[in-house]
Parts: C-alpha cells; sequence; structure tokens
C-alpha cells in the first residue's frame, strides 16, 4: 500500500521499533521540531511525555513492561519510569480495568493496555457497568481518568480474536469518551490529550497503521481530541472513516482523481462524541456521504453517522448516505480478510452508487 | 448432586461468645484477645446501640418498601455482629468498599442513611461523595456482584505506590476494606482481586460476610470447599470467624486492619452469619429454606448473645430502655424523612454523566427543557 496523501503525512516503511524519538528537546524538556515516525513510536512518545508531565500517570497491562508490549507501543518506559510506573499485571482483563478505576479513585490516572481488540471483552463488564456509570453514579464528585488503550483492526494476516473492530460497542455506552488516530501526529498528540481528560477515554489504535510513518509535529497539537477534520478536499462526494480506514479512502481519493472525481476525505478522530461540524459543513457541499469502517455495518458507529447526517442536513443530500463496512458475519479467518475489509475498490462501487442518484 | 452444607473451615472459627452470650473464647481466640483490650465499656455499649439501631432502620425501610415508598429494600437483619464489629475495627483513615447490604458499616462511617434510602427510593444511583470528611471514606454501593472488590483493591495498590501504607505510623498508614458475599465468591472478578492483591501485596482486608444464600442458592453451590480455604489458595492469611459475635468481628478485623496497614498484605475472613430476612424484598425464602434452619440462626442471634453478655458485664436495664428509645426514634424520623423526599429536577441527570464538557449532555438536556416547556404550553392551552 502506497499513501500519496500529504495532508496525512505517511509513507508505509517498517522502521527499527527502537528508534530514538524527539531528540531535540526545549528547556523544559519537551520535544520540539518535526520528525518522521512510525504510529507505534508516536504513541510510545504520546505516552512518555505524559508520564514526564504528571507522575499520576500509570501505564498498567499485559507484557508491556519488560517486553515492551506485544507491539512493542510501549517499549523502554518500564526502563524509564521504572516498575511502579509501568506494571506487567496479571493476566486478567478485568482486574487490569477494575484495578485501574481504584487507582483512578485514589487520583492516579491510570492507562490501560488491552493486548487485542478481541480480548476487551472480559472487561466489559468493568468497562460498562462502573467505569462508564461511577462518575454518574457519584453525582460528579467523582473523576475517573482512565485511559484504556485497545489496538483494533485487521490488515495484519492474525488469527482469531486478533482483527476486530469492536468500538461500537463502547460508543454506544453513555459515560464513555471514544476516539482513534490515523495518523502518528494524532497519535502522539490524542494520547496526551487523552490522558489528560479527566473522563475515561477508550483509545482505539489502528495497529495494521502502527508501522506506517508520518510526520510528528512536536510543535502544537492540531485539533482537539474530540474534533473531526477534513483531511483531504475534494467536491463531488465526502467520504468518512476512522482509524486505518481513512488511509483506505485516501487511497480512493487518489484513484477517483485520476478518473475525474473529487472525493473530500473526512477522519473522524473522536467516535463518541463525534464532531459533526466538519461533516455536516462537508455534506453541504459535495451533497453525498459515504461512511467506511472496518466493523460490521449493523448498528455501527457508521450507522450513527448516516442516521445523523441525514437528519440534519437532508435537504443538502442529494444521494443517501451509504456505508461500507465489514460483512456482518464473525471476523473471518485471515486468509478471507481482503474479501471482508472494504479495500479502495468497495469505496470506489460505493462512490459511482452515490454518484448514480 | 447434593448441596451438603459446609460451613466451618479446618479449624473452629474465632468466637469469644457463645449463641448464649457466655465469654468462652475458642482456641483460635488466642491470637485475637489482645485486640478486645482496645475496647471500653463505652466501646461495648456503641457496638450494642449500633446493631439496635440499624435493626430498627432496617425494618422500618423494609415497611417502607411494602407501603410502596421504596422501589427495594436488602435487609441486614441477622448480619449487625459482622458489620459492626468489623466497621469500628477500621480506623478513620481506612477505605471502605462496601457490598450493598452493609447499611450499619456506612452509618458508622459516618453517611446520612437516608441516602440509602434515596438509593432504594429510586432517587439516585447512591450519589454520597467518599471522599467528604462526614462521610469517613464510605464508598458508594455496588450492585453488579463482586466488582467493587477490583476497585478496593486498586485502590489499595494506589496506597501502596503513593506511600501511605506500611511506614509504622498507625496513626498515617491506611488500609482498604472491601465486603462482599458468599455468592460474590464465585464470581470472576472477586478472584482476579485476590490474585492482584496478592501479586502487588495490598494493604486491604477481603471481609466476606458468608450468609449461607446467594439469593436462593445455599454455599455449597458456591463452593466445594469452605471459603476460608480460597483466600489461602491465592496465598492470603485466611480466617474465618463467627460473624454473629461481635467482639470476634472486631478483633479479628482490627488485628488483621493492623497486618494489612502495618506492610503484611492482604488478609482474607470469612465471618460466618445468617441473612435472616429475605435477599430482598422481592425475594421469598419460604421456597428455597427451612424454618429449622432459620431457628437454628435466629437462636444464635448477634444482637440477644451480646445482650445477655452485657447484662452480665452489669449494663443496667436502663440504658437497654434507652437504646430501644433511641432505635424507635431513628425508624420514625426515617419515615418521617422518607415521606419528605423531593425528587430532584430532570435536567440534573445530565450534569454528572461526564466530568468535562460533553456537546450530547448540552444538546439533549436543552432539547428536554424545551420539550418540557412545550408541553406545558400544550396543558395550559
Amino acid at each position: 500500500m502506497t499513501d500519496h496523501s500529504p495532508s496525512q503525512r505517511t509513507v508505509d516503511e517498517t522502521t527499527d521499533a527502537a528508534t530514538p524519538v524527539a531528540t531535540a528537546t526545549t528547556s523544559t524538556g519537551r520535544p520540539t521540531g518535526i520528525q518522521t515516525l512510525p504510529m507505534s513510536r508516536a504513541i510510545n512518545a504520546g505516552l512518555a511525555q505524559a508520564m514526564r508531565d504528571d507522575d499520576r500517570v500509570l501505564l498498567m497491562g499485559e507484557d508491556i513492561g519488560r517486553l515492551g508490549g506485544v507491539f512493542r507501543v510501549t517499549e523502554g518506559l518500564q526502563a524509564e519510569f521504572g516498575e511502579n510506573r509501568v506494571l506487567d499485571t496479571p493476566l486478567a482483563e478485568s482486574g487490569i480495568v477494575g484495578t485501574a478505576i481504584g487507582l483512578a479513585m485514589r487520583g492516579f490516572r491510570p492507562v490501560c493496555e488491552i493486548q487485542f481488540d478481541g480480548f476487551i471483552f472480559p472487561a466489559f463488564d468493568q468497562i460498562t457497568t462502573q467505569l462508564a456509570k461511577l462518575t454518574a453514579r457519584h453525582e460528579g464528585s467523582l473523576s475517573l481518568p482512565v485511559v484504556i488503550r485497545v489496538p483494533y483492526g485487521g490488515h495484519i494476516g492474525a488469527i482469531e480474536h486478533h482483527q476486530e473492530s469492536p468500538e461500537a460497542y463502547f460508543a454506544h455506552t453513555p459515560g464513555l469518551r471514544v476516539v482513534s488516530p490515523a495518523s502518528p501526529n494524532d497519535a502522539y498528540w490524542m494520547m496526551q490529550e487523552a490522558i489528560a481528560s479527566n473522563d475515561p477515554v477508550l483509545f482505539f489504535e489502528p495497529k495494521s497503521r502502527y508501522w506506517a510513518k508520518g510526520e510528528v509535529d512536536f510543535g502544537a497539537s492540531a485539533v482537539p481530541l474530540h474534533a473531526s477534520r477534513v483531511v483531504r478536499t475534494g467536491t463531488d462526494v465526502t467520504v468518512l472513516a476512522h482509524g486505518a480506514m481513512v488511509t483506505v479512502l485516501l487511497q480512493a481519493a487518489e484513484l477517483s482523481q485520476a478518473e475525474g472525481i473529487s472525493l473530500e476525505v473526512v477522519d473522524l478522530r473522536s467516535l463518541s462524541p463525534i464532531d459533526y461540524g466538519p461533516i455536516l459543513e462537508s455534506v453541504r457541499k459535495t451533497g453525498r456521504l459515504i461512511v467506511a469502517q472496518e466493523a460490521p455495518g449493523f448498528v455501527s458507529v457508521g450507522s450513527e453517522v448516516a442516521a445523523t447526517v441525514a437528519e440534519q442536513a437532508f435537504y443538502s443530500l442529494e444521494a443517501p448516505v451509504l456505508r461500507v463496512s465489514g460483512f456482518d458475519i464473525p471476523f473471518p479467518p485471515a486468509k478471507f480478510e481482503h474479501v471482508y475489509l472494504p479495500d479502495a475498490d468497495r469505496i470506489l462501487e460505493a462512490v459511482d452508487r452515490a454518484l448514480a442518484y | 448432586m447434593t448441596d451438603a452444607a459446609i460451613t466451618v473451615g479446618t479449624s473452629a472459627p474465632v468466637q469469644f461468645l457463645t449463641a448464649d452470650g457466655r465469654f468462652e473464647p475458642s482456641a483460635t481466640a488466642e491470637p485475637y484477645a489482645s485486640a478486645l483490650e482496645r475496647l471500653s465499656e463505652d466501646d461495648h455499649r456503641r457496638f450494642y446501640r449500633d446493631m439496635v439501631v440499624i435493626r430498627a432502620f432496617d425494618r422500618e425501610a423494609e415497611i417502607l418498601q411494602r407501603q410502596g415508598q421504596l422501589a427495594l429494600w436488602p435487609p441486614s437483619m441477622g448480619q449487625e455482629a459482622a458489620q459492626v464489629g468489623s466497621a469500628h475495627a477500621a480506623r478513620p483513615q481506612d477505605h471502605v468498599f462496601p457490598s450493598y447490604r452493609e447499611h450499619v458499616v456506612g452509618m458508622i462511617r459516618g453517611i446520612d442513611i437516608m441516602r440509602i434510602i434515596e438509593m432504594m427510593r429510586g432517587l439516585s444511583h447512591g450519589g454520597w461523595d467518599p471522599a467528604d470528611p462526614r462521610n469517613g471514606n464510605f464508598h458508594l454501593y455496588t450492585l453488579v456482584i463482586g466488582s467493587q472488590t477490583l476497585h478496593a483493591t486498586g485502590y489499595a495498590m494506589g496506597l501502596t505506590l503513593d506511600g501511605s501504607t506500611g511506614t509504622g505510623d498507625p496513626e498515617r498508614d491506611q488500609a482498604v476494606m472491601v465486603y462482599f458475599g458468599d455468592g460474590a465468591t464465585s464470581q470472576g472478578d472477586v478472584n482476579e482481586a485476590f490474585i492482584f492483591a496478592a501479586s502487588y501485596q495490598t494493604p486491604q482486608v477481603f471481609f466476606l460476610q458468608n450468609n449461607q444464600w446467594a439469593i436462593s442458592v445455599p454455599v455449597a453451590r458456591q463452593s466445594r470447599t469452605p471459603l476460608v480455604n480460597r483466600g489461602t489458595g491465592f496465598g492470603i492469611p485466611s480466617v474465618q470467624v463467627d460473624g454473629n459475635d461481635v467482639l470476634a468481628s472486631y478483633a479479628v478485623t482490627a488485628t488483621h486492619l493492623d497486618d494489612a496497614r502495618a506492610g503484611g498484605g492482604p488478609q482474607f475472613i470469612e465471618a460466618l452469619t445468617y441473612r435472616v430476612g429475605a435477599h430482598t424484598t422481592s425475594d421469598d425464602p419460604t421456597k428455597y429454606r427451612t424454618n429449622a434452619e432459620l431457628e437454628s440462626w435466629v437462636a444464635r442471634d448477634p444482637i440477644a448473645r451480646f445482650k445477655a453478655w452485657l447484662q452480665a458485664e452489669g449494663a443496667p436495664e436502663s440504658f437497654f430502655e434507652g437504646v430501644e428509645e433511641e432505635a424507635k426514634d431513628v425508624a420514625a424520623d426515617t419515615r418521617r424523612r422518607t415521606l419528605a423526599l423531593e425528587s430532584p429536577p430532570p435536567d440534573k441527570l445530565f450534569d454528572s454523566v461526564y466530568s468535562e464538557a460533553h456537546p450530547v449532555m448540552v444538546a439533549q438536556s436543552e432539547w428536554l427543557a424545551q420539550y418540557e416547556e412545550q408541553m406545558q404550553e400544550g396543558d395550559g392551552a
């Protein structure tokens, strides 16, 4: 895959995971300037910065300390911050989230890693019945600044439970915030913003993008945590996605351009709450919207966007909002993932349908 | 499959008072005898008073539910000694994570017990602030069985990480106590809490009230081994206590909280007691347990037992009469205050879902206000 989008600023080159980051720093120790990093290192840099800024930030999860995580996202952090800041936990997801809640009650800011998307479900009860509700249950006297990092999505040829996109379950749950970066720059900044949030944040990391490089501007955050953003301007059809699917949309936009069709690409970035401002503005311009996602389409984030845009921009729409999703089947064995996961051709097929109205 | 009753461990439970109120410590009570020396005559009388007052409150709440004033009530009758003894063993700086039946623990820690009434009336999901000094670090009730054990363990991990425990200063060192029941021991979260507590050597006491029944399922269906052995299996020092003996409940809890505060890691107490009432007002225990069993436990009633001992110790009749008066007053006050409760305005619903500003909360709150205004205008027309 090649990503030609200058606004996304990513290139697909695998890189040494131990690439040192942020050599230039200010007098306060914050890194400066612009560096090209893979997303995994950008997240690592974001975590490290948050930990330097606030000694109440803790990392906890399975294999995240000595090993640095199965994706090496936390590599080097236990060496820098010690075993009391980077906790290798017992192998129990509910235990990780449940104790993170207790730590947050004590004033810590835990960042939990769930090793893979499909393994979040043992923690589902603690996340939905406790983490999501405890602030309301306390009538506001308790804040729960807990971040749950979830490597998610397909495209990596892995076995069962390792390629899923469970974000809709959490976006459906009041009391949680749900975000997903699509680029290294967003990953770096959104991680720090998620940790700084006083609410629980589910942080979905598109694991197929971990090794894709892009420029990280250490000088300033691009936009707020919950902002959606146009990452490629166009005039004919708006296409919208989050996480790894943004890259697919950018590919589709390149291909369309060759055929004289101009796609405007919106990166959702935040799945709860959803920032409809840029989305509606784009739809009012193009009159057409396609929502893409790896997750099954039934009762999905894409369904929610489609319904809201139909409500809010009805008179601007020239065609119904179309969804391009994973099929409504369990994530298939890896040899079938190319069938299951929407690719640029599936996007372009939907573009043709939208333009046919 | 049989469900043979399994209620005792490998040694006799710690007991100071026999069922008829004689002071005859079990052999297992010896290590805990010194903790009893901390108690004055006033403390003894306070224990008695708390048990009697909460039973009256509990009974009144049950009646209020029957009269349609509460959505539900989980009665605590029969478990007063386990709760009063353990609650008084905690120091002010300790944190207490209850299940949902520890009404007297909340009262002892300082919350207004009307907050529990409000919750069971359907006016709140708890709502008190455990961090408010008046509330004595008494955390909210948790209705998902066993979930709070992990919160307690995480909190205790935090005490270790921020150096608030194990310094050797008993006035400053903090510990956590978490309450749960026999049914909860089957939950994954409780077992994960044991694992995390043992791994991180948290300063905490797991206080299990084995009241013999998880709604309609007897403890033998939860465990084929005495529950006290569960703690031992996780590498946690564990002890079984007669939970209907308030002195034993106090002494065992005080001793193990001291151990936890001093850096001894997690501790596990199984208090043997009995839920004399129903699981909740929606339950009908006559469908699953015998009168003979009930009567055998009523004969071991914690209040009657302690009263007999206090009388033998010379407490005058006027003391008991005074406590009865106070209990009646608390019950009457509970009724009066329950009937005076008002519903908070509905727009409050959106205020504390998130700690920080949230566009959906703003939009839906505004929509609701506008909708209700429209409806009122419609009514007026």
